[in-house]
């Protein structure tokens, strides 16, 4: 059965849009489902982001607020306005330490309670992620300081 | 003195391109072949030039001359002398120079192999690649100058970023380079093509070498980005679907459709529009990568510093040159004649089928790397796209193109058998199913995908494998005269498959590593033992040493098999007293293909440590796999039909279309 080129192009663009229809399909659910939200302390509080939810949570780490037991630890993160406590069990990034800027990436068990099962902190002491300088900025707790010499660098999982 | 003389080279090097962006296609407009011929010898020289200005920045560095403001920055004099080489990549500004180096690089290679070219198309691709050197050399000189000085000079630099102090970054960036900008001169070829309003096989058959030796390169660049982000961050982790990640894999994917789509057009002038299409698309996704790691829009390990100049500046770039070119597009592609016609199963179909999931893919992924970014624009928040995203929707649009691969080659042109072809496979099905089996039967309650996704994987291989044998038509023909055809095969067969295969080979990397894969995170103390996968591994304790710009401490592993000793492991945490950072270096033990992985945490004053061990089976074929598919790829390009080039001008005309 010979097909005439009409056919045939009809047959290749119905392949086409039904590839595209189905990877339409695939990116919508998937941007639903496994997206992260990036919220400091204080939105967290203000937007009510509902506990369980799976979010990322910026800021400096409280000076004095680490508790290490092991491979456990407790610490919070601040945006200068509010604090949210953090547990997290694994080895935490190569620079993490007090009044450093991080990220963490967990679920939310009430508006000051964070389980994290990632903990991103840059490699530069003078470093500030981009997240965590803006919710800073925001509660108007931005040094100049921080911002000077960015440098390269990502502890990450 | 050596700095003043890099800068000027530059600056000789953007004069030169701006000449050469426009006597060669003045030349063709009027028809005069001397002023065409201007771009060879201009091409040349400008690569000279640039030259000069990489080799000047480089001796600052090996001098260690921190007069110079970028050497301050990124350089110590106490660093190996290997690291003060690489180090003249190893940041912002030398990077971009090392780009425009390359660009000029292959520039001049157009100008020197080009020869049996036709006069107008070579003039034509000169020049649009003349253009592109003229807005990066502006870049360069105008946002990104890495000669500019110090007064007064410091003693002493600021040190490379440990991370990059590493020998993965010697080759990593060159690497990624010559595959990103070895994709302009399909890009060239491509506007060259739309300029001139004609197009035909030979066409393809220049386009395709170029094409494949940058797909080579990128293949290569990101294959070594991998291992070195595997062994260098600590974490174990191989892929992270980072959009910088991302960005070099966007041009591979659309480059390896590029590469597919020419086969079809050099061999039955078909998908002419679409050929072009993408040729222009993966230049521009290389361009949208080098926007992404440059300009500091996304922080990461690559983002060497934020300015938004720069990044106004490559985002211009990327306006004028894919607007343009698509615009360009738009207008002459209606020009362009459709070629030979095919069924839908066909090996043309085959190809189409392929071009269609790559670039489908491609979007995907596309959309998922700049989704946040356009998000933020628009409402503000911040998210994050992560690896479940990207393992919602790329696999699921990857499993069909695997399965389909195998019956690609086995279909014929015009019009293909597709039950002939999967009577053909059952063998290799077969072994799929079996190795499927057996892996289920192995890893009994362990992951319900994880023998599907060998099974696949195997097919892919077995199928590889079928299409050499049924093209010698080994079993069926007397073993002299299969081995005789075997011989006879084309190198470009042997290529195809042997890529093929190693798809496969990696895909069983990445299931295993991802399924199979175990973990134990503990403090362990000296004297402990941490038994994993079949291995006992016991800590002996920790030691310091200090290194030339480091002080490290390392952990000393002893990993005994069956109370054998079979191997030592020593990761360590480096601290550089210059930027006052630290970094954790890995130790891997290498068993066959799998590995043993520690990373050490942070060492406790007792003399225990947290440690990360991590028995990784099978991973080494993830990059095995992208070594061979190089392999299968320089294969293709030595085969004498792309060597000897394109047809000799008599033999063109026979193969033009009636203009």
């Amino acid at each position: 059965m010979a097909m005439t080129r009409k056919q045939r192009r009809l047959i290749l663009i119905g392949t086409g849009l039904g590839v595209l229809a189905i990877a339409a399909l695939l990116v919508l659910t998937a941007l639903k489902d496994s997206i992260v939200f990036f919220n400091s302390p204080t939105d967290i509080v203000e937007k009510h982001v509902k506990p369980g939810s799976r979010i990322r949570v910026g800021g400096l780490v409280q000076p004095g607020s680490i508790v290490r037991n092991n491979l456990d630890a407790r610490f919070e993160i601040t945006d200068g306005k509010t604090e949210i406590k953090v547990s997290y069990h694994g080895i935490l990034p190569d620079l993490f330490r007090e009044g450093q800027g991080v990220v963490a990436e967990g679920v939310l068990t009430d508006s000051r309670n964070f389980v994290a099962d990632t903990v991103l902190a840059k490699h530069d002491e003078n470093y500030m992620p981009k997240e965590v300088a803006d919710a800073l900025k925001k509660q108007g707790h931005w040094k100049d300081d921080y911002g000077k010499a960015p440098r390269e660098g990502e502890a990450r999982k | 003195m050596i700095a003043e003389i890099g800068h000027y080279a530059l600056v000789l090097a953007l004069l030169l391109a701006f000449i050469q962006g426009v006597l060669p296609i003045a030349g063709v407009r009027l028809r005069d072949n001397a002023l065409a011929g201007t771009g060879e010898p201009l091409a040349i020289a400008q690569f000279c030039f640039v030259a000069l200005s990489f080799a000047a920045l480089t001796a600052c560095y090996v001098t260690s001359d921190f007069s110079v403001f970028n050497v301050f920055q990124n350089s110590h004099s106490a660093m190996p002398l290997l690291y003060k080489f690489t180090s003249v990549w190893g940041n912002h500004e030398g990077s971009m120079l090392l780009w425009v180096l390359i660009l000029a690089f292959f520039g001049a290679l157009v100008a020197l192999f080009g020869g049996n070219l036709p006069a107008a198309l070579r003039a034509s691709v000169l020049g649009v690649q003349a253009w592109i050197a003229i807005s990066f050399l502006l870049f360069v000189l105008l946002t990104s100058n890495p000669f500019v000085r110090l007064a007064p000079a410091p003693f002493e630099g600021r040190d490379l970023n440990p991370l990059l102090q590493d020998i993965g970054l010697a080759l990593h960036p060159p690497f990624l380079y010559l595959g990103y900008v070895g994709f302009s001169i399909a890009f060239a070829f491509a506007v060259a093509a739309l300029i001139e309003g004609r197009i035909d096989a030979a066409w393809a058959r220049w386009v395709r070498p170029w094409t494949l030796a940058a797909w080579i390169f990128l293949t290569l660049g990101i294959a070594l980005g991998s291992y070195w982000a595997y062994y260098e961050l600590g974490w174990g982790g191989w892929w992270f679907w980072d959009p910088v990640e991302n960005a070099s894999f966007l041009p591979w994917l659309s480059g390896t459709a590029l590469l597919h789509s020419a086969v079809v057009m050099e061999k039955r002038e078909a998908l002419k529009v679409w050929t072009i299409l993408l040729a222009i698309l993966t230049f521009s996704l290389s361009l949208v990568g080098t926007f992404l790691v440059r300009s500091g829009v996304l922080t990461s390990v690559h983002a060497f510093a934020t300015d938004p100049a720069r990044g106004v500046f490559i985002l211009t770039i990327l306006i004028v040159f894919i607007g343009g070119a698509l615009a360009l597009y738009a207008w002459r592609a209606p020009l362009l004649r459709q070629g030979g016609v095919f069924a839908p199963i066909s090996r043309e179909g085959a190809l189409v089928f392929n071009n269609l999931f790559l670039t489908v893919a491609c979007a995907t992924v596309f959309i998922g790397t700049l989704y946040p970014l356009a998000l933020e624009a628009l409402t503000g928040d911040k998210i994050s796209v992560g690896a479940p995203f990207f393992n919602a929707t790329f696999i699921p649009l990857a499993l069909p193109l695997l399965f389909a691969m195998p019956f690609g080659p086995l279909l014929a042109w015009k019009r293909g058998d597709l039950y002939g072809a999967a009577q053909r496979l059952i063998a290799a099905f077969a072994i799929a199913i079996l190795v499927g089996a057996a892996t289920a039967a192995l890893t009994k309650g362990g992951a319900i995908l994880a023998p599907f996704a060998i099974g696949l994987a195997v097919f892919v291989m077995a199928g590889a494998l079928t299409d050499v044998v049924e093209r010698a038509q080994l079993f069926r023909q007397p073993w002299p005269v299969a081995w005789r055809r075997l011989v006879g095969l084309p190198r470009s067969a042997f290529g195809t498959a042997l890529a093929h295969f190693a798809l496969g080979v990696t895909l069983i990397g990445i299931v295993c590593e991802s399924y199979f894969t175990a973990e134990r995170i503990s403090t362990i103390r000296p004297g402990d033992t941490v038994a994993i996968s079949g291995y006992e591994i016991s800590f002996d304790g920790l030691v310091a040493r200090q290194g030339p710009n480091y002080r490290e401490v390392s952990g000393k592993l002893i990993v005994r098999r069956n109370g054998d000793v079979v191997g030592m492991l020593t990761p360590g945490k480096r601290t550089f007293p210059a930027r006052g950072n630290s970094t954790s270096e890995a130790a891997l033990l290498t068993r066959g293909f799998s590995q043993i992985y520690v990373s050490l945490g942070d060492p406790n004053p007792d003399g225990s440590a947290a440690m990360r061990i991590y028995h990784k089976p099978m991973v080494l074929l993830i990059w095995l796999g992208a070594l061979l598919m190089a392999g299968g790829g320089l294969l293709s390009l030595s085969d004498r039909r792309l060597r000897v080039g394109a047809p000799k001008p008599a033999k063109k005309t026979a193969l033009q279309p009636a203009q």
